[in-house]
């Protein structure tokens, strides 16, 4: 049997930055950042008082409340944003997706906000006070169970929870599905709602997250000298992923080839990424060399770029050992300098960033990027967009659990 | 407590708390089919009627209870 080539047909988001597509794109191509001061609950106590999250969503009014009351917020964006997802892919909502179809969700950390409310119920008022509907809202797998119940997605699932790294590891493992012929059609979402209170409390007490809280807009800049830490943010990013063949029996639209995956493990430290990027760089090696290509094909690297200082330093030593003099010369930049770390939402994130970059030829930039660190020295696309032809994009995820997930687009 | 006061209060719980219709929310309608409460609502909707009424109900008492009109009898006849 001939291995599929895999291509991406369908594209659906709600994020800091937009709550579809093009909006998304516009923002991120204008270097605008969706970071804010929190306003989903009172956040005055913590040491952390910004985050990006989704603006103008109700989800009572988007799906009616005794929907509503089913998910967690986490589930809520991936309903929503597997709805623009299929729609692009040119399916019809009406009808069942079926068993031809495949889903595989990342998360990294599924319903935490249902865990906090209900161990809140629990301290207050006893076990027999605690929702029916917690553990069904809290599950890691709740988005995938959800969003395959609303669509009727009757193939294969899976739930991947590698932090930081899920959605990536998500698109590479449907990736696998596809070209194995076990199924010719997936949906791939990341999500995550990790804007509680308890989570930013507990990021902020391991110094992952900045806490420049006087100018939240600005307070993301990966590989600036002056960054102290990621930003939490919260969204879904869904991808209709299809073989070529069905993509073309059916005449879809394309934006591109998912050409290499590569998946690796530091097996160093539970936080820390290992010294000089080295299970990072084995990732992205292998995502090289699956999608057959080499290093100089890549125009463009979407970072993991989390603007904490050690994500950033290692990532850009490991770039530097891959790539050599060619290193200096690629087209890096952060997303999350805009968006803030969606977590397990991220891989989906920028793998749509990614696509979209090498669709319309255009590098979304690194905001707040004015006083690079010394020892990050490569172009990371400074503040401003750049317009140049893409044929070949690489977009790193790295997760606490010391997982690395890379993937390769490709126009063709 | 007259049993349209207990239906009143039924129905009100019914629209705030588990966010149905209430036009749909007649003694006729049931639970399952009309409301679309699954067995996850159930207890749901037990606990609520627990708070509201400030009553206890075993899973025994709710066998036969499949109408709105059914609960509404089972809540009068305990308070």
């Amino acid at each position: 049997m001939t291995k599929q080539r895999v291509v991406v047909t369908g594209l659906g988001t709600i994020n800091p930055l937009g709550n579809n597509v093009i909006d998304t794109w516009n923002n991120l191509t204008s270097g605008i950042s969706g970071i804010d001061h929190i306003t989903l609950f009172d956040a005055s106590d913590l040491p952390v008082t910004f985050a990006g999250e989704v603006k103008n969503f109700d989800a009572n009014e988007y799906m009616g409340k005794q929907n509503a009351r089913k998910l967690d917020r986490s589930g809520h964006l991936s309903i929503f944003a597997a709805e623009e997802a299929i729609q692009d892919a040119g399916f019809d909502l009406s009808k069942p997706l079926g068993e031809d179809f495949g889903i595989v969700f990342g998360t990294g950390i599924g319903g935490i906000g249902a865990t906090e409310d209900a161990v809140r119920v629990y301290d207050e008022r006893g076990s027999t006070r605690i929702s029916p509907l917690a553990i069904t809202q809290l599950m890691p797998n709740s988005s995938t169970g959800q969003v395959a119940i609303k669509y009727g997605i009757q193939g294969p699932s899976l739930t991947i929870t590698t932090a930081c790294a899920a959605s990536a590891n998500a698109i590479g493992e449907a990736k696998r599905m596809i070209e194995q012929n076990i199924v010719d059609k997936v949906l791939v979402g990341g999500t995550e709602s990790g804007t509680t209170s308890m989570t930013i409390g507990a990021f902020a007490q391991i110094k992952a997250l900045s806490k420049q809280n006087d100018e939240p807009q600005k307070a993301c800049k990966p590989f600036d000298k002056n960054r102290d830490g990621f930003v939490m943010a919260e969204g879904s990013t869904v991808l209709i992923l299809e073989s070529e063949s069905s993509a073309k029996d059916r005449d879809a639209k394309v934006y591109g080839y998912i050409s290499g995956y590569g998946s690796s493990t530091d097996a160093y430290h539970i936080t820390a990424p290992s010294e000089g990027g080295v299970g990072a760089l084995r990732a992205m090696e292998q995502a090289i060399s699956n999608a057959d290509i080499s290093n100089e094909n890549i125009d463009y690297i979407n970072a993991h770029g989390t603007s904490t200082p050690a994500n950033d330093l290692n990532e850009t030593l490991a770039i530097k050992s891959l790539m050599n003099d060619y290193a200096y010369e690629v087209n890096i930049s952060s997303t999350k300098s805009m968006t803030g770390h969606l977590l397990g939402g991220g891989g989906a994130f920028e793998a749509m960033a990614s696509l979209l970059s090498m669709k319309n030829n255009q590098i979304p930039p690194t905001i707040n990027l004015n006083d690079l660190d010394e020892d990050c020295d490569l172009n990371y696309t400074a503040n401003h967009s750049v317009d140049k032809n893409i044929d070949h994009v690489m977009s790193n995820s790295f997760g606490f659990g010391g997982h690395n997930a890379v993937l390769i687009f490709s126009k063709e | 407590m007259e049993v349209n006061e207990v239906f009143d209060k039924v129905k009100s719980l019914f629209e705030e708390e588990l966010g149905i219709d209430s036009e749909k929310i007649t003694m006729d309608a049931k639970l399952e089919e009309d409301l679309e409460i699954d067995s996850l609502g159930i207890v749901e909707v037990v606990m609520a009627f627990e708070d509201e009424f400030e009553i206890e109900i075993d899973d025994e008492e709710l066998t036969d209870v499949g109408t709105v009109g059914q609960a509404v009898n089972l809540l009068h006849s305990k308070l």
